[in-house]
């Protein structure tokens, strides 16, 4: 006898033995009571059920360890910057790459659906660049994972870098969940996206340590409001660091320089512990 | 949509646990501070699922509301819909996640053998 009942954020499942649910039941538990969830073993069912307790990124995290661990151990600071499509990451990352790559030994790993457009704008500045086409999921991966980034590492010289940045993919979803093994993440923002983005992708939002906010120089051009930008990511990310920034005309870029310079200096007592 | 490659993550966790039996159920978590849309993530499950040894084993999502602890008031309060990360009590933006970042295989129900 099957009873279908909807919980009400929805789902829907069919309890395949008579017992009802009168009197509601949490399923809004922490970790703790994690196991009591939806825990029906009482009744005899003729199957069984068995605890499994497994986080479900449990793999890619492994992955993501091993990949902090290399880098780590040849003295590199990774950095994962994260933005949706066409808010100018290549186009700063070219702007840093100039301003640079001279003094700081670079390497990108540029996570591109299918082309090597985005590589090839990045080329010329002395950085070792490598690409990781994420073509074969389906329809394309949105994001980078940890092994996407790991089978781009052997194609980088980690012994000659200081500096690994990893240019995911353009999305404002997927790449907040995937931990790649980075030191710290960088989210560019463009002021053309509107101010309540922060609402919108909280997740992402949250997940970085320092939000660029990019095309600052059409500010005078647009109905753009900063402070209610600014007040929408302060509710989700309070006191993030932030910096406005031109790709275009080079405003901010010399302030973001800095911020990774800071990013090598604190990264370098940690590395040497682990 | 990344919820067509945790599928495979799933069935990794699935067929390792299940050792050769038949599944029937699997029980996930999904905290509310996930970008994992869960209606998604059973449309996928039901792609990922079909012609394998998982076939017609059910996706049952559990989802965690997010909750935030304030360190100036203490109180620990639910988000909205929207997870601000802002006390619902005093305003104060010193929080800490108390839950909704859970994403795991809670359990499994297998076949009788």
């Amino acid at each position: 006898m099957g009873r279908f009942h909807r919980h009400d954020d929805g789902t829907e499942h069919e309890h395949d033995h008579a017992h009802d649910h009168d009197q509601g039941h949490d399923h809004g538990g922490d970790q703790a009571s994690a196991a009591a969830l939806g825990d029906h073993t009482g009744y005899a069912t003729g199957g069984e059920r068995i605890q499994v307790l497994e986080r479900i990124f449990g793999e890619n995290d492994r992955t993501a360890a091993q990949n902090r661990a290399d880098f780590a151990a040849n003295g590199i600071c990774s950095i994962n910057m994260m933005s949706s499509p066409g808010a100018g990451k290549t186009t700063l990352l070219r702007e840093t790459l100039a301003r640079i790559a001279g003094t700081v030994r670079t390497g990108v790993i540029e996570g591109d659906i299918e082309t090597s457009l985005d590589a090839d704008r990045l080329a010329g500045f002395g950085a070792a660049i490598t690409l990781v086409n994420t073509g074969n999921g389906f329809g394309g991966e949105c994001h980078l994972d940890a092994p996407m980034v790991r089978s781009a590492l052997p194609r980088l010289p980690l012994a000659d870098l200081d500096l690994v940045v990893i240019e995911n993919v353009g999305n404002l979803v997927c790449p907040a969940e995937f931990d790649v093994g980075e030191y710290a993440r960088a989210m560019v923002y463009s002021i053309t996206e509107g101010e309540e983005k922060p609402l919108k992708y909280p997740v992402m939002f949250r997940s970085a340590q320092l939000v660029l906010i990019n095309k600052i120089d059409l500010l005078p051009h647009l109905d753009y409001d900063l402070d209610a930008f600014r007040s929408n990511l302060r509710v989700v990310n309070p006191g993030v660091k932030t910096i406005e920034v031109s790709a275009r005309t080079g405003e901010g870029v010399d302030t973001w320089c800095d911020w990774l310079q800071a990013q090598l200096t604190s990264f370098r007592p940690q590395a040497a512990t682990v | 949509m990344h919820e067509l490659s945790i599928c495979g993550s799933i069935a990794d966790i699935v067929a390792r646990r299940a050792a050769g039996r038949r599944v029937t159920k699997i029980h996930v978590q999904i905290g509310q501070l996930r970008q994992i849309v869960p209606d998604t993530l059973v449309y996928c499950w039901s792609m990922v699922s079909a012609e394998t040894q998982f076939d017609g084993a059910e996706l049952v999502v559990d989802r965690v509301p997010a909750r935030i602890r304030c360190r100036d008031c203490e109180e620990t309060t639910e988000v909205g819909d929207i997870p601000l990360l802002v006390c619902t009590a005093c305003n104060g933006i010193s929080v800490s996640v108390v839950s909704g970042e859970e994403f795991m295989v809670t359990s499994m129900d297998l076949a009788e053998v």
